[in-house]
This record gives C-alpha cells, structure tokens and sequence, in this order.
C-alpha cells in the first residue's frame, strides 16, 4: 500500500504499527484497520493510553524498573519483603518473574550484562547503585536471577565477587534453567522452580 | 536395534528443486558423475542432527534459489524406540528450525535423536593440516558421543573472545578478567574432559581384526600435559594475564591442544603416511566411532560416506563394505561409477543421480 490510497496520517500510523514486535508491514495494515473501525473502544483509549505512559513513563531512581512513578510501584509496597533484592538484567526479567509470583522482595534492574565483544562494562550498568543498596544493614538477601548464557554467568560472578564482604548471602538461580535458555522465554513453572531451588554462590 | 533412515524428502534444497527417496536397505549407494549432486544428499542427511552439516556450509547456502521459498529435509527414521518424523529447514533469511514429529524442537536437541557420522574428501588432508582441523575432527567425534560437547565449546569459545578482547583493549579490571576467567575454566575443563572420553572411547574400540591399521591417537599441548583441575587452571589463567596481554591473546588452554596420530603397525605419524594410508586410518577411525556409540547407545549410527571409494583398490573396498555390514550401520555412500560399488551385495540399494535443467535428480538405479 502507497501513501496514494490513504492519508499520510493513516500511513505513519501503519509504518508505526509494523515495527512493533511481532509485527510487519501486512499486520501493521491490519491493527490499523482494526483500531479504526473500533474507534471509541480502542483508537481513543489507546492513544489516551499512550499518551498518559509517554508523558508519565520514567526509571525507578532506586530498582531501575520502568514505572510512572518513582520510586516504583514495588518499591513503594509496604507488602514487600524489604530484606531481599532479586537482581535482573531487563525490566523484561522483571516482569517474567512478577508473572510467577515467585519472588516477594523487590528487585535491581542491571539495564543489561557484562559483554567485552560489545563493548558492555561494569560502568555501564548499575552496579554500584547495587552494592549501595547492598550495604544496607537491612537487606540480607541477594538473589541473582541472570540469564545462563556466558554473559549472564560472567555478570553474575562479577557481582556475587563485588559484593564479597558485605554482610548479603549471594544465590544465583539453580541449574534448572537450561543452559543457553533466556529468562524472559521460560515458563513459569520452570522459572518457579529454579527460583525455590536457588544457589549460594 | 537400529537407527536408519526410511524416507527422505528435499525441497528446494541446494540443486534439487525436489527429491524423493524411499530407503529400504541399510547399504545405500549413489553414483554419478562429479557435479551432479550426490553430495547434496548426504548433507541433507547431516542436517538430521544438529551443527552447520558435512560442508560446515553457510546457513545461506542450503536454499536452491536465492530468493523466494525456504528449504527443507524431511525424513522418517526408525530409530530403538519408535519411528521418527524429523523435519529441519528454514525460511528465506532465517535460522534454521527442526521439528521432531510435527513439533518444534531445539536444533540442538536432534543430537539425542540421530547420531550421524561423516567421512568427506574434505577430511583427507586432516593430518597434513593445521591443529585447528584436527581439533574440530575430535571435537566432532565428542560431539557424536555426547552432544552437551557442542555446549561446552561454543562457552568456551565465547568467554574465550570475551577476554580476549580485555586483553588487547588493555582493559585492566581484574574483577571482570576472573569472572570471565572462572566461565572459561567451567567451559574448558568439560570441553577437555569431553575430548579425552571421546579419544579414549575410540581407540579402545578399534578392532584389531579389521582389515584397516590401527591408530595411535594423543592429544598434545601445554594444557594436556599439564592437565591442570579447575583450580590450578584458574591460578594458570590469573598468573598469565600479563604474558596473555602483551600477546593480546590466551596462550593457555584447550584450545591451543592437537590431536597426534601415528599409523601403529609402521609407528610412523599419520602426516607422513601416504594419501591411501591416510585414507584408511581414517576409516579406521571413524569405524571405531561407529562401533563405540554402538556400544553406547545400543544401536550404530548413520554414516555418511562421501567419494568413500576413491582411494581404495577392488580388495579394499569389499572389506570396507564387509566391515560395514558387519557393522550394522545403515551407510550412505557416493562414487562417481557403478564400478566403485561392484563389491557391494545385492541388498544395498542404488540410486542414480544425474542433472537436467530443472536440477538434480535422484532415482533408483
Ligand atoms: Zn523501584
């Protein structure tokens, strides 16, 4: 389809849709004309919707998840456990293990893993604000849920080395998580278990 | 007990638009002349387990046409415990997928359903060749034995880039150098391990009735003299960073190991054997595998034997196909005239493959 048999505003709405994931150019026509013909029950809620994220949207000053307010919502819940922190690489990761229910403290968002290939150090994600928050006489538990790829394993060594000393028990996830296998793809069960079965480093 | 192909079907894959086979025998030749594709089979046939094939071939390479439609293999296999449907193929500009009876599996996961042993031209200059070769030939032997090998080498080679890149960057952090150094010592150490079951499986295994020579096989390097256990290895790695720094590279490890083999009978290496002796080691070698994953697994694997027959008189060649029907293996072979196979008994089968303008084309001989 050229921008000759629609308006170049339903156009930039069609290209918009096709990068999403999952999605491409024909299902990007598609969601399209589907949001259109429901106007009043999903074109102008979900611009509404993403209007409010967009201007709201932010990183927890404190866990670095992605919230609209800061500190996060978990942060903030008085619910949580406040003695254990589960270290994860994406706010992805995050959201997997909430599905699950598995884990009741809060959390540290890495924003990714160390890499030399790709030129990720230590400085670029945020550890220290971990080993702040570790420091903390208060929490007592740090669970490493990294993936179990090279990277992962060489970030969690990293952190489990770095934090040698405080008064924290380091665990990483069990060998229940396959070897290779990325967190975010795993089922819950499987995550479930990995997480009841967790290792002191 | 047996592990052999019934069915094979390819589309759109290299020079055959489409091909069907239907295997009834456990001796199956395909002669034609060189061009034609009968390669191309037995590298369909490769892909059934997992890796890059007998040609170690560019996942690009595989689809006849350049552009349009994706390749597939699809075969059925009788395997110890049940038939098998297996399917692997790919998409225009995808990575390849498998399938084991109408569910997606792991590529990786094919190596515990077929063992699939290879013997190609490519390999006949194995010994004349550098390490490297002759570390991806035993690593593709360990592989056939355990297919978590694969696993481990793939780490290693990873932890191995990673630190190297540290080191020529100059990047001292020591934090981050033992915590790479601690993945490839866990890497390395089952990768080693691998490697020598793998070497000792096989040459207890070789047969000193057959009628091909004896191999002696060790492997040789720092790291296998040493044989360090993980904490000596780790103690190795921190003590050589200034050494692996103003190299830019890791000088210690497995990777750096070589296979050295000697025809037993003459105690003369393998490289300086003639090319038909070579040759015949390597059968030697490959039989050996076959007969200890026989052993393992309870049923031989596939061969697949590429221009098998070349470098061998009439003598030789009935006792290899004696010796492979001794073996049970189902075993798929090439050569470029019918004469090649004269030895062979009335139960192989024959196909001939030839090309026209649509492609190849496989049919019984
Ligand atoms: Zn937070």
């Amino acid at each position: 389809m050229n921008s000759n048999q629609t308006g170049d505003e339903i156009q930039r709405l069609i290209d918009l849709l096709a990068k999403l994931p999952g999605l491409g150019p024909r299902s990007g026509r598609r969601a399209a004309l589907h949001l259109i013909k429901k106007r009043d029950l999903l074109l102008e809620p979900l611009a509404r919707a993403m209007a409010e994220v967009a201007d709201k949207v932010t990183e927890c000053a404190v866990c670095g998840a992605v919230d609209t307010r800061d500190p996060c919502s978990i942060c903030c819940d008085p619910e949580r456990k406040a003695d254990a922190i589960c270290v994860v690489e994406e706010a992805g990761d995050l959201w997997a293990l909430e599905r699950t229910g598995a884990f009741k403290g809060r959390y540290h968002v890495l924003g990714g893993v160390l890499s030399a290939l790709d030129g990720v150090g230590p400085e670029d994600l945020r550890i220290p604000e971990l080993a702040q928050r570790a420091s903390d006489p208060a929490i007592t538990e740090i669970v490493l849920a990294l993936n179990a790829t090279v990277d992962g394993q060489t970030t969690a060594y990293y952190i489990a080395d770095a934090l040698e000393g405080s008064n924290v028990s380091v665990s990483g996830l069990a060998q229940g998580v396959p070897v290779g296998g990325e967190l975010d793809y795993l089922d819950d069960g499987t995550i479930s278990a990995a997480f009841r079965q967790r290792k002191t480093f | 007990m047996t592990l052999a192909l019934r069915t094979l079907r390819l589309i759109a894959f290299r020079s055959y638009a489409r091909a069907d086979l239907d295997v009834g025998a456990n001796v199956i030749a395909l002669a034609g002349p060189n061009g034609a594709g009968k390669t191309n089979i037995l590298e369909a046939v490769s892909l059934l387990a997992p890796g890059r094939g007998l040609r170690r071939a560019q996942p690009t390479d595989f689809a006849r046409t350049q552009a349009g439609v994706g390749w597939s293999v699809t075969a059925t296999l009788d395997t110890p415990t049940d038939p098998t449907l297996l399917w692997t193929g790919a998409e225009p500009e995808q990575r390849r997928t498998a399938k084991r009876d109408e569910k997606t599996v792991s590529v990786l996961s094919l190596g515990r359903i077929a063992r699939i042993l290879w013997l190609t031209p490519a390999l006949d200059r194995v010994f004349a060749e550098g390490p490297a070769e002759r570390r991806r030939f035993l690593d593709r032997i360990a592989l056939s034995f355990a297919p978590e090998h694969a696993e481990h080498a793939s780490r290693y080679e990873k932890a191995m880039r990673d630190r190297n890149r540290l080191l020529k960057d100059g990047i001292s952090d020591p934090r981050w150098m033992s915590a790479l150094e601690a993945q490839l010592v866990e890497a390395g150490m089952g990768m080693a391990a691998g490697r020598r079951t793998a070497l000792a499986g096989l040459l207890a295994a070789q047969d000193e009735e057959s009628a091909f020579p004896r191999a002696d096989a060790v492997l040789e390097g720092e790291f296998e003299e040493e044989t360090p256990d993980a904490e000596t290895y780790r103690a190795r790695l921190f003590d050589a960073r200034p050494r692996d720094g103003l190299a830019g590279r890791t000088l210690f490890g497995p990777h750096r190991s070589d296979l050295a083999v000697r025809y037993a009978a003459k105690d003369t290496p393998a490289s300086a054997c003639s090319t038909g002796e070579q040759k015949a080691l390597l059968v030697s070698l490959i039989l050996a595998n076959a007969r200890a994953l026989t052993a393992q697994t309870s049923a031989p694997p596939i061969l697949l034997l590429d221009e098998i027959a070349a470098h061998f008189d009439a003598g030789r060649r009935a006792l290899l196909f004696a010796e492979i029907e001794t073996l049970g293996a189902q075993a798929w072979m090439t050569g470029t005239e019918w004469a090649l196979f004269e030895a062979l008994g009335s139960s192989a089968q024959r196909f001939t493959v030839k090309e026209d303008e649509a492609g190849s084309v496989v049919e019984p001989a």
